[in-house]
């Protein structure tokens, strides 16, 4: 009997064992504040090489699109059955990135796990400029972009309606709403760390915080105030968040052709848009660690946190994608099932493969403890994992075009060609430019948050 | 006002199609037949509709990156190894002139984001130029990938002076940016109809016909209004025992359903009566519900 008790002992003693922390909790609150407005300041070198490269490809993508723009959609080599090419794949592959933003910033918030806290804020930032991204796609892929307010539901002169049934129109409704309070959400939750900087900033800078934190000052009915709209906004954006790629998938999902017309698309895509922004807040995490010496506040705990919950994401959207492959297999809809032979089998197979291998294989490196806690490998993990993830976009949209319904389109074989590719870098060069430019002018580390987390693991240590 | 107009009008905006008898107490309803037996090939219809609908010619290279913006194409299909074996490849081709089938619950109508193709009371679906805004949403959820776009500002180059005389005044000249198709020669019908009009009465049959079916050579396209019984169109689908609100024909029942025994035994089954029926629409098991009806081509097997 006693060795039973001693043996239950143990594992409890092992259960409590001292675990590697997510933060120094003896980090003093004026130290939190220099280093993190430092990063306004002062990064490493680095960040002026990633901004500039981000610069020049944004200037890429301008180009392509003028060109574009100017001679008509032609140029990208579009045409007759590959009407979309690379731009909706695209659109797809930055929604998906900003969900897992609101993920961090709203979910965890309210599921108070509080080792997001020094990390939600940048994440919150992806969110918003992933979406502006993705905003930019749908305007480079409509024919007549001077006229895409037409989609918007809005009273007018020439009494006209957009076509409630088409799912663009919500895609429009859904992307507006949730950009909308994605940037009220994440300019909300900084307030208080605007004022910080107020406080220590001079000249014109001092100006700009001083109008961005609308006089705050941290009295206790500020907070108040401010605790129950952060939980209300955070509330309201987890529907938006899951609506909005639910309703991308449904672009799909409504349509009629093989390959897309599938029930399982929404939580699919929701699945894929999780996984791809924990990726990506993976390699923007190592970036921001590196660039603004974030290492004391970045933790490698923290990183290995975000690993579990991206691993546990890509075997939901594994699981999806297995199921989506089942059902299509063991169903009666033969075009469904030419689609997916095709994907597998015909001149697309490489990259099928690929996006199969590096988005249910390689997340298995998350599960090893000594490649999750070694940065230099999760950086290249975490970029591969969301190459997968672009090319599952790619792998959605482009073989359905190419082996549709129709059999006179079937012989046809459609690569991207570099005017497409230069517009599809240029969006890359375009959120890194936004996002370097917002660690830089606004403080990427939550420092109230952070010094809350201290506050309440002093607590608890007592 | 444009509040008012959502609201009253709300229960148009989703009307259910096809419905049995949809046509019954409208004067029209446009429908084709085309017969596959006397097709040969021979591109005049695709011609007569450039020439109608001011399609420009996009030349060589637009072409073969297959930017071209035939309306109605005809298709080459070649049973399995046939075409390595024939001498001219052409040789014993089977034609297929497709265009828009101006289905009745068309795939294209549903997506259009600003309602710039939709349903009108006599059974087409037209498109809208001054409302597309170029989402190509239409075309991409298309089974009959039918629709075309317009990649560039096409008139500019395509009808270099003085050649732009010779476009048609009926029909507007597209510019870059939008989806346009088939109309089944939307400014004909509009004609008669009005002509019609002021002589108080309906368009008679064979007062209008499309230009492709004009230049047929052989007649194979056959252009009517399948609400008047006595058309042709009309007469030929009842003729091949095509239902407009069915998604399977009779035809198409003889693959499937093995005659009763009491039927084989009283020698009127189904199924013979289906061997003779040449009529189908083209994915009929997608329930588009298209407006035109193709005839088999007999092959010489079977003579």
């Amino acid at each position: 009997m006693s060795t039973v008790v001693e043996e239950l002992d143990s594992i409890g003693e092992r259960r409590f064992e001292p675990k590697a922390k997510d933060i120094n909790e003896d980090i003093a609150w004026a130290k939190i504040n220099t280093d993190v407005l430092r990063s306004l300041e002062r990064p490493r070198p680095i960040f002026w090489v990633i901004f500039l490269s981000a610069v020049a490809l944004f200037g890429v993508g301008v180009a392509c699109e003028i060109y574009q723009y100017k001679t008509g959609l032609g140029v990208a080599e579009l045409r007759n059955p590959h009407v979309w090419g690379l731009y909706i794949s695209t659109f797809i592959f930055w929604i998906g990135m900003s969900h897992s933003g609101t993920l961090l910033s709203a979910i965890l918030h309210i599921m108070h796990a509080d080792w997001r806290k020094p990390i939600y804020r940048f994440a919150e930032a992806m969110t918003t400029f992933s979406l502006m991204t993705a905003g930019l796609f749908v305007l480079v892929h409509l024919g007549r972009v001077w006229q895409f307010y037409y989609v918007v539901a809005y009273p007018n002169e020439r009494w006209t309606w957009p076509n409630f049934s088409s799912p663009l129109v919500w895609d429009a409704t859904a992307i507006g709403s949730y950009l909308t309070t994605s940037v009220i959400f994440l300019y909300f939750g900084m307030i208080p760390d605007l004022a910080i900087c107020r406080d220590s900033a001079t000249g014109f800078r001092r100006t700009f915080y001083r109008l961005l934190s609308v006089g705050w000052q941290g009295t206790d009915r500020q907070w108040s105030n401010f605790r129950i709209t952060y939980l209300t906004i955070a509330c309201l954006l987890i529907p938006l968040a899951v609506s909005v790629h639910s309703i991308v998938a449904t672009d799909f999902a409504v349509s009629q052709q093989p390959g897309w017309h599938t029930t399982s698309f929404p939580p699919y895509f929701v699945a894929g848009a999780l996984y791809s922004g924990c990726a990506a807040i993976i390699t923007l995490f190592i970036i921001l660690r590196h660039t603004f010496r974030f290492e004391e506040y970045m933790t490698i705990p923290i990183l290995e946190k975000l690993c579990k919950l991206t691993f546990a994401i890509s075997m939901v959207w594994t699981y999806l994608n297995l199921i989506e492959y089942a059902s299509t297999w063991y169903g009666t809809d033969v075009y469904a099932k030419q689609a997916l032979i095709y994907r597998a089998t015909g001149i697309y197979r490489y990259w099928w493969w690929a996006m199969n291998f590096l988005g249910s294989v390689v997340p298995f490196a998350l599960a090893f403890k000594a490649l999750r806690t070694h940065v230099p490998t999760m950086m290249v993990v975490s970029l591969l994992l969301n190459l997968g993830m672009w090319i599952e976009r790619f792998m959605i949209v482009t073989p359905t075009f190419a082996h549709g319904y129709y059999p006179w389109t079937w012989s046809d074989v459609w690569w991207p060609n570099w005017i497409q590719i230069g517009i599809v870098a240029g969006s890359f060069g375009w959120f890194t430019l936004l996002f370097m430019l917002f660690c830089k002018i606004f403080p990427s580390v939550s420092m109230y948050e952070v010094k809350e987390m201290v506050y309440h693991r002093i607590r608890a240590r007592k | 006002m444009s509040l008012d107009n959502l609201i009253s009008n709300w229960s148009k905006l989703r009307v259910r199609r096809p419905q049995v008898d949809q046509y019954k107490d409208s004067p029209y309803k446009w429908a084709m037949v085309i017969d596959l037996d006397s097709c040969t090939g021979c591109n005049a219809c695709t011609t007569a509709c450039y020439a109608e609908n001011n399609l420009p010619v996009v030349g060589k290279k637009r072409f073969l990156e297959g930017q071209a913006m035939h309306w109605l194409r005809i298709e080459r299909y070649w049973g399995e190894g046939e075409e390595s074996t024939q001498e001219f490849p052409e040789q014993g081709a089977a034609f297929l002139p497709m265009m828009c089938q101006q289905c009745e619950s068309a795939p294209c109508e549903i997506v259009c984001p600003v309602g710039a193709t939709h349903h009108t009371p006599d059974g087409l679906n037209s498109q809208v130029y001054n409302r597309c805004i170029g989402s190509r949403y239409c075309s991409a959820n298309c089974p009959y990938k039918v629709r075309y776009f317009n990649w560039y500002n096409y008139p500019e180059s395509a009808w270099p002076s003085p050649l732009e005389l010779q476009l048609s005044p009926d029909v507007t000249v597209r510019s870059k940016g939008v989806m346009e198709k088939c109309t089944f020669c939307v400014q004909r019908l509009t004609e008669a109809k009005s002509k019609a009009r002021t002589e108080k009465r309906n368009v008679q049959d064979g007062e209008v016909v499309t230009a492709c079916a004009q230049a047929c050579p052989t007649s194979a396209i056959h252009f009517g209004n399948i609400a008047d019984s006595s058309s042709t169109v009309a007469k030929m689908w009842k003729a091949q025992q095509v239902e407009l609100s069915a998604d399977k024909q009779k035809k198409d029942m003889k693959h499937e359903k093995m005659p009763a025994a009491s039927e084989v035994a009283s020698g009127v089954g189904a199924s013979v009566e289906a061997e003779k029926l040449r009529g189908y629409r083209v994915f009929e098991e997608l329930r588009t519900y298209p407006s035109v009806v193709y005839l088999e081509r007999i092959r010489s097997g079977e003579v």
